[in-house]
This record gives structure tokens, C-alpha cells and sequence, in this order.
């Protein structure tokens, strides 16, 4: 009787063990609740993250970089004008089952029509569907470059453009480009219920979509047919948990296993946990103090100059960005392709400032000096750095008055060119240079154009668009090199910094990696 | 009885239209608009601003937008959320069920200590150990919700290991929600252990916001026993010879809980103000941190329907309070 208990207990006991190791849970611990599940609509990163285990793209970013590497289209030409960009897609890609929908063919070109189609025209039948708001497609120039988009056939599909445009790939890469089943979208619109499609959702990706328990959990689970390979997850749960602290007690408490958006205060404690992997990177964007170039003095270069070497980096960097970020001396930050790291960063010398303003003319000068309201991810205290500006101005005999506005108001206006001097920055969205240089180009330095330093340089600008419309990379990387030395000597800003991104994870996760582009993926993940 | 009903929610209703026109006026003072909010560094084109604005109606003149509105929530539609295109009514439903259960266990875990408290502190009047549980009573007062909840989480919940830190119930159960209520629904899954994971992770938050109302519980509560104590018919009950347990638990403190309810009343608008922050560090799902963030987002129809609702069921529970007067006390019954 014993040795039968004692069996029955080891049995169970193995049992235990083995369904343990069969479902590997990993738990993220997430910021915030996702708009809803269509990256086409949504406008922040939280959103993306909530979709992007079940989706596919085109053409997709390698995970941890920014270059481009195949996706749903297997391989792709460009035409010799680079007006045309033909995609060739996978053969073999299923999309999920749900409750609610079984498909009856795999993807093909008529999901890459369908998704395009959606955000482009008018009188397509989802086009007002969920709010009808495109706004990355709007941004990303797609309605102003795209002049078709035909099948070729059901696994072809061509790209015409009305200009030669390199960054095109690299846009077709991101959340907004993402393909979404056509044959789930007839069916929902069939049964009257359109707006499924955007709340649960059905992809080609890694991971299936379980449930969403709103501002709660968002369960998924892997895909055991996905044409990458099943994922070495089998449960993928995101915890919503929006306090930063929280996340950390989660993390050390393993309640998860990925977080985001440390404390700053925290950082210390994460490296120093025996159980904890900190990881981090540069982020992909740049906190800088535009001058306004079209008033004098600051039309002057030599003043624009002397106010730079006015100002102390490091001083801003320790105080405000506590580590979190690195100083700036380009306008692209260092994990972007062509970053020319040979330029030589303006010293911090307040008597060689007053020496250069004297010598242009100028004892005394007053000004404005607008600060963000909000916290950005270039930028975590805005108000603080500007008093720090204000204070190492005045001893170089520069009078600052802060201004701000409400955010929306702020950026209306320093677009419009109010300012004198104001803070900005830029997120970059996808890994392209002219995704950062196009904002001193002499095209939006109009009046409202998102150029805030109303700069506008020939050399500078012709070079630009040559870079935009050149396919070769090599021949694209020695622009931007040239361009970034042209910044330099002009200095139509002061460039701050570029914020670090941190990411702790439980030692035991493995294949994570931090993305510039501030995505959190799993595909590729494992735990042991 | 009736008659007593009918009238006070006839002076709903005005209530209701103010509180909606105050609303919708209060929220478009805000600068900023939902679409402009979610634009980021890159700002918008203003063709593509107004094209938007006009899909939302929002290019309309403000009478026009309200009586529209008016129109809908006449006919019970409270709209569909900007950001979610999810209808107002149902992510409210979704959500409410958490924050009343929160709400409930808060102030069940500030009337079951608090009240207490206070009569021992009234009866023991000037020793020590009405000393020791007022003093304790004003530093309950005094604790920020986000410092006290912070504190606990990383006191209770990492180092000493008893709480899990945040959230409804551990992430491996899985159920679809029945009522809503964390505390039923893993009961009727089913499923070993769910229950137990659903209060254990009620512990925390429920003390953190019953907190600050279990101090003022006992502080009425002692204040208002003193009074009664003092009063003709509680010498004459105990000259009639009855056990002080009586005199205390029955005559007195009926009588002296009437200031009280009134109090606890009157703190349903501090609980769901406190069930914002509560919610926020213990990553509760309810409608305080919906609605915080909607102000941000500038989701009108979550602000202007979130908070009809709400005052609505502030409105119906201080109804609830007034009928209760006439249960603890016969002559405001009778006087009607």
C-alpha cells in the first residue's frame, strides 16, 4: 500500500514537472492600455507593442536594429528610376484562427491590397471604420508619394511611386504598414461587426491574440504553424501595470519577467540585483534648443556659436538626465547609420562665448526661452534645463525669460516660428537618416512647417535631397556624413542629448533584446 | 414613503442636465483637442486637422454639439470613446465593477475597524488607549494614498513576500468575467485557488484606501458617542439597570450613528477620488484611472459619460442615505 502511495506520489510529482517545463509563461510588464489592436490607427508606442505579437509586415526591422530584412515579401525589386518597388510575397503564410473566423486560404497579395487600400481610399468599406484616423500613413508622406498599388498576381504585388523615394522600405517596415487578413475583414463586415477587426485581431504573426481584459491583461499564445518558426514561448501575457515602481516590485518579485520605463532612482538597484539583466541603448532621438534663424542675432552663425559653447552639457546631462542619456553632437543619434562620429563636439567655454559675442557685436542680449509642459522621451525635465540654460546664459550677458505653452499650443506656435530660442526633439520612426535631417530642411522651414529653426542652407538642403532619392547606401552615407559636418559649423541648434533607454529583465530570459526604435518583441525570446 | 422617492428624483433630473452642461463646457475649456493630443513632435497639418474634426463632429458650434448630445443621452447613448471607438456605456460597465468592489472592501475594512475604534476610544475617554487609537486615527489622516501604497508594496508585497504587488488576481487564472467582481467570478470558475489569489490581491489596495476613511470613521464615531453618552435617556437606561454592553452597543451607538452614515455618505466622492490614485499604484482596472487618463487624451464622451454616471450614482446613494436616517431613527421617519 505504501509503495502504491509512494508511486502515485512520484507519478504526479513527474507529471508536475513535466507540464512545468511544456508551458513556458513569459509575463511583460507593460506602461499603459492599447487604443485598440490595428497599428494602422494607433499613434503610440504602447499600442504597437499590444499588437505587434500577432501581426506581420512587408518587410520588417531585424530585431535589436534598424535594418530592413524580409518579412511577408520574401524578396523585392526596385526599378532603376526608383519608381517602382515590386514585392515578392511568401508562399505558405497562414493567418490565425479565431472564435469567430477560420480562413479558408493563405495570405496573398489580396491582404496586401486590402491593408493599403484601407488607410488610402476614400470609398474603401473600412475606411471610416474605428475612427478613420491614419495618422502614421498621413505622416510618413504615403497619400503624396504612392501613385498605385497593383496586383501583379496572387503572390506579386507593385509599388508605384511619384518620386524616387530611398526611405520608402524602411516606412513599409513599420507598425502602420501592417497587413491585415481580407478575408476576416469581408467576413466581419458581412456579420455587421466591422469593428472586430481592430479589437480582435487576426494576423500572420508569431503569436495568436487569447484575450483582452481591459486596462488589465492582454494574453496571447504562440502560433505553432508561424512560417518564422514556433516561438519558444508558449504564453505571452502583458500585465498592465502603470505605475514604475510597481513594474520593479513585479520584476524583482518575478510576477514578470520584461519591463519598461525604469525610475531613474531605480536604476542602481537593478544593476546591483543578482537576479536582474540590465539592458540599455541610445535611444533613437534628439533633445535640442533651436534658435530661431530667421531673427537677428540669431541669423548670425557666429553668435549661434558663441551661445552653444555658452551652455554646459554635462552639467544637464548629470543633473536632469541622471545617466539616462548622452550628450549630443550630431543631430542623428549614434545608432543610426552614417552617424559621423570624426565631428568634434563645441566646447563648454563661457569666456570664449562672450570673446565671439563681443566680436559680433553684442554686450548684452535679451531673449525668450521656451521649455516643453510635458515630459518626452528625449527629454524627462524640460523646465529644469531651461533654468540651467537661463543660468549659464546670463553669465555670458544673455537675458532669458521662460515661456511655455500648453503642448498642443507649444508646437503650433514654434512651428510657426514665435520663438527666439525653444526646446524640442525628435523620436525617430524608422531608422532612416532623413527621417531626422528632413527637420532642417529648407522644405519645412516654411512658415508651420516642422523645421522650428527656420534654418534653410543650400549646400545643406541639396544634399538632402540627393540622399532622399539615391538608393546606394554607401553613396547615401557619405551625404549624410557631409550634412552632419555642415550642421555642426552652422549650429542652427544647440543639441542636447540623446536619451538612454533602459530595459531590466529576470536573468533567466534569454534572446531579449532592446530595440532603438523602442519596440518590445518576443519572438525570438526564450526563458530557461 | 413613496412620495418621498418620486420627489427627490424629480430634482434629479435638473441636477443631472447641470451637471452635463457643466461638464461638456468645463472639459472644451481645456486647450488641446484629441485629435491635436495624439500628434506628438510632429505636430498636423491643418487641412488634416479640420478633415478630422469635422469626422467628429467637433467642428460643429458648441450648442449644436451639446443639444445633439443631449438628443443621444435622452435615448440612453453616452457616446463612443475617441480613442477606443468602444461604446462609453459598455468600457464603463467593464470597468465600474472593479472600482466597486475596490470601493466596497475599503470601506467594509474602514467601518469594521473604524467604527469599533471609536466607541472604545469614546467609552475609555482620556486614558491611554483613547490616546493611542486617535493618534493613530490622525496619522491615518495625514498618509498620502501614493506614499502609503508605495510604502506597502514595497514593504509588504517585495520584502516581506505576503501580497502580490499589483493587479485583480495572479496571472495563471484565466476566466471570462461573469459579474465583473473578481471575488464571485473566481468562485463560480471553479478553479483551485482562484479565490484565495483574488482576495490576497484585494488586501492591499483596500487598506490603502480605507485608510484615510477609517481614520474619520473613528474620529465621527468617537465624537458622536461622546454626545450621546452625555445624553438623559442613555443615564436613564443605565439607571433602569441595563448591562453597559446594552446601554453602549444597542441604545447609544444606533442613535450615534446617525452623524455617521452621513459621513460615510458623503465619502462615496472621496472613495472613487481615492480609488483614482489606489488604482493607478496597484494597477486596478476601474473607471478612476479610464477617467484620469481620458483627461489627457481629451476623449470627451469618456469624460462627459464617465462622470454623468458617476454623479448619477452618487446622487441615487445619497437617496439610499437618506432612507437609511429613517430606519436608524424612527422620528425622522415619521416626520415626513
Amino acid at each position: 500500500m505504501k509503495r502504491l502511495a509512494g508511486l502515485l506520489l512520484a507519478t504526479v510529482f513527474a507529471a508536475g514537472l513535466v507540464s512545468m517545463a511544456e508551458a513556458k509563461t513569459l509575463v511583460y510588464c507593460s506602461e499603459g492600455s492599447p487604443e485598440n489592436f490595428n497599428p494602422q490607427i494607433n499613434t503610440t508606442g504602447t499600442s504597437f507593442d499590444a499588437a505587434r505579437p500577432v501581426y506581420n509586415q512587408l518587410v520588417e526591422f531585424d530585431r535589436g536594429t534598424t535594418n530592413v530584412i524580409a518579412g511577408l515579401a520574401e524578396k523585392w525589386d526596385v526599378s532603376a528610376d526608383g519608381l517602382e518597388v515590386t514585392f515578392h510575397l511568401r508562399h505558405g503564410v497562414k493567418f490565425h484562427s479565431s472564435k469567430s473566423f477560420t480562413p479558408t486560404r493563405e495570405f496573398n497579395a489580396d491582404d496586401v491590397l486590402f491593408s493599403f487600400n484601407r488607410m488610402w481610399k476614400d470609398d474603401n468599406p473600412y475606411h471610416k471604420v474605428s475612427g478613420g484616423a491614419y495618422d502614421y500613413f498621413s505622416d510618413m508622406g504615403m497619400p503624396d508619394l504612392l501613385k498605385s498599388i497593383d496586383k501583379v498576381d496572387d503572390y506579386t504585388v507593385k509599388f508605384a511611386l511619384k518620386e524616387a523615394n530611398a526611405p520608402f522600405l524602411a516606412n513599409l517596415a513599420m507598425d502602420f504598414a501592417t497587413i491585415l487578413s481580407a478575408e476576416y475583414a469581408d467576413k466581419m463586415l458581412k456579420a455587421g461587426t466591422p469593428e472586430k477587426v481592430d479589437q480582435e485581431p487576426i494576423g500572420t504573426g508569431p503569436f495568436t491574440f487569447v484575450a483582452y481584459q481591459k486596462d488589465a491583461v492582454i494574453r496571447f499564445k504562440a502560433n505553432p504553424d508561424y512560417w518564422g518558426g514556433k516561438p519558444a514561448i508558449d504564453d505571452l501575457v502583458y500585465a498592465i501595470t502603470k505605475d514604475p515602481t510597481a513594474r520593479w516590485a513585479k520584476l524583482q518579485k518575478n510576477e514578470c519577467q520584461v519591463m519598461m520605463g525604469p525610475n531613474p532612482a531605480d536604476l542602481a538597484a537593478m544593476k546591483a540585483n543578482p537576479d536582474v539583466n540590465l539592458l540599455s541603448q541610445p535611444g533613437l532621438n534628439i533633445a535640442y534648443l533651436s534658435f530661431d534663424n530667421l531673427k537677428p542675432p540669431f541669423d548670425k552663425k557666429e553668435v549661434r556659436q558663441a551661445l552653444t559653447m555658452a551652455i554646459d552639457k554635462s552639467a544637464i546631462i548629470k543633473d536632469v538626465y541622471q545617466g539616462a542619456g548622452q550628450g549630443a553632437k550630431n543631430f542623428i543619434p549614434p545608432t543610426i547609420w552614417s552617424y559621423n562620429d570624426q565631428v568634434q563636439d563645441w566646447p563648454y567655454d563661457p569666456d570664449k562665448a562672450k570673446e565671439m559675442l563681443k566680436a559680433a557685436g553684442i554686450t548684452s542680449l535679451d531673449s525668450d526661452l521656451w521649455y516643453m509642459p510635458v515630459t518626452r522621451p528625449y527629454n524627462p525635465n524640460a523646465k529644469r534645463i531651461a533654468e540651467m540654460m537661463q543660468a549659464d546664459l546670463a553669465k555670458v550677458g544673455v537675458n532669458t525669460k521662460l515661456v511655455t505653452y500648453e503642448w498642443g499650443e507649444y508646437r503650433k506656435r514654434l512651428q510657426q516660428g514665435e520663438h527666439q530660442m525653444g526646446q524640442l526633439g525628435w523620436t525617430g520612426d524608422n531608422g532612416d537618416p532623413d527621417n531626422f535631417f528632413f527637420l532642417l530642411g529648407c522644405d519645412a522651414a516654411r512658415i508651420g512647417g516642422q523645421n522650428i529653426t527656420k534654418w534653410c542652407n543650400k549646400d545643406f538642403d541639396d544634399l538632402l535631397k540627393k540622399a532622399r532619392t539615391t538608393a546606394d547606401v554607401a553613396e547615401r552615407t557619405k551625404l549624410y556624413m557631409k550634412m552632419q559636418e555642415i550642421v555642426h559649423e552652422e549650429a542652427p541648434a544647440f543639441l542636447i542629448a540623446h536619451s538612454v533607454v533602459y530595459e531590466p529583465i529576470r536573468k533567466n530570459v534569454t534572446g531579449y533584446k532592446v530595440s532603438p526604435l523602442g519596440r518590445h518583441e518576443f519572438f525570438g525570446v526564450d526563458m530557461q | 414613503m413613496i412620495r418621498f422617492i418620486a420627489r427627490r428624483i424629480l430634482v434629479v433630473i435638473p441636477t443631472l442636465f447641470a451637471i452635463a452642461l457643466l461638464l461638456f463646457v468645463a472639459i472644451r475649456m481645456v486647450p488641446g483637442d484629441p485629435i491635436e493630443v495624439r500628434t506628438g513632435e510632429r505636430g498636423i497639418a491643418p487641412e488634416r486637422h479640420a478633415m478630422l474634426l469635422h469626422q467628429y463632429g467637433m467642428d460643429q458650434p458648441l450648442w449644436r454639439q451639446f443639444l445633439r448630445y443631449l438628443g443621444q443621452l435622452v435615448q440612453g447613448d453616452f457616446g463612443v470613446s475617441i480613442v477606443t471607438s468602444e461604446p462609453v456605456i459598455k468600457e464603463f460597465l467593464t470597468l465600474f465593477p472593479a472600482t466597486v468592489e475596490l470601493a466596497l472592501s475599503a470601506i467594509l475594512f474602514a467601518i469594521l475597524l473604524g467604527v469599533p475604534a471609536g466607541v472604545i476610544a469614546a467609552v475609555k475617554r482620556g486614558g491611554i488607549v483613547d490616546h493611542t487609537l486617535m493618534g493613530l486615527a490622525l496619522t491615518g489622516f495625514s498618509m498620502p494614498i501614493f506614499w502609503w501604497g508605495l510604502l506597502l508594496i514595497l514593504f509588504v508585497s517585495v520584502q516581506l513576500g505576503w501580497t502580490p504587488v499589483s493587479g485583480r488576481i495572479d496571472l495563471v487564472y484565466y476566466f471570462e468575467p461573469v459579474t465583473g467582481f473578481m471575488l464571485i467570478d473566481s468562485l463560480l470558475s471553479g478553479q483551485e485557488g482562484a479565490f484565495a489569489s483574488a482576495v490576497s490581491h484585494l488586501i492591499l489596495p483596500a487598506i490603502v484606501l480605507g485608510t484615510i476613511p477609517l481614520a474619520i470613521f473613528a474620529r465621527m464615531t468617537r465624537s458622536s458617542m461622546l454626545e450621546v453618552l452625555g445624553e438623559d435617556y442613555v443615564r436613564t437606561a443605565r439607571a433602569k439597570g441595563l448591562s453597559p454592553w446594552r446601554v453602549t452597543g444597542l441604545h447609544a451607538l444606533r442613535n450615534a450613528l446617525i452623524p455617521v452614515v452621513t459621513v460615510i455618505g458623503l465619502q462615496i466622492g472621496n472613495f472613487l477620488a481615492g480609488a483614482v490614485l489606489t488604482e493607478y499604484v496597484f494597477s486596478w482596472p476601474g473607471v478612476g484611472s479610464w477617467l484620469i487618463e481620458s483627461i489627457a487624451r481629451r476623449d470627451y464622451p469618456v469624460l462627459q459619460g464617465g462622470i454623468l454616471i458617476i454623479a448619477s450614482i452618487v446622487i441615487l446613494v445619497n437617496i439610499g442615505v437618506d432612507l437609511l436616517y429613517g430606519v436608524l431613527n424612527p422620528k425622522i421617519r415619521h416626520a415626513r
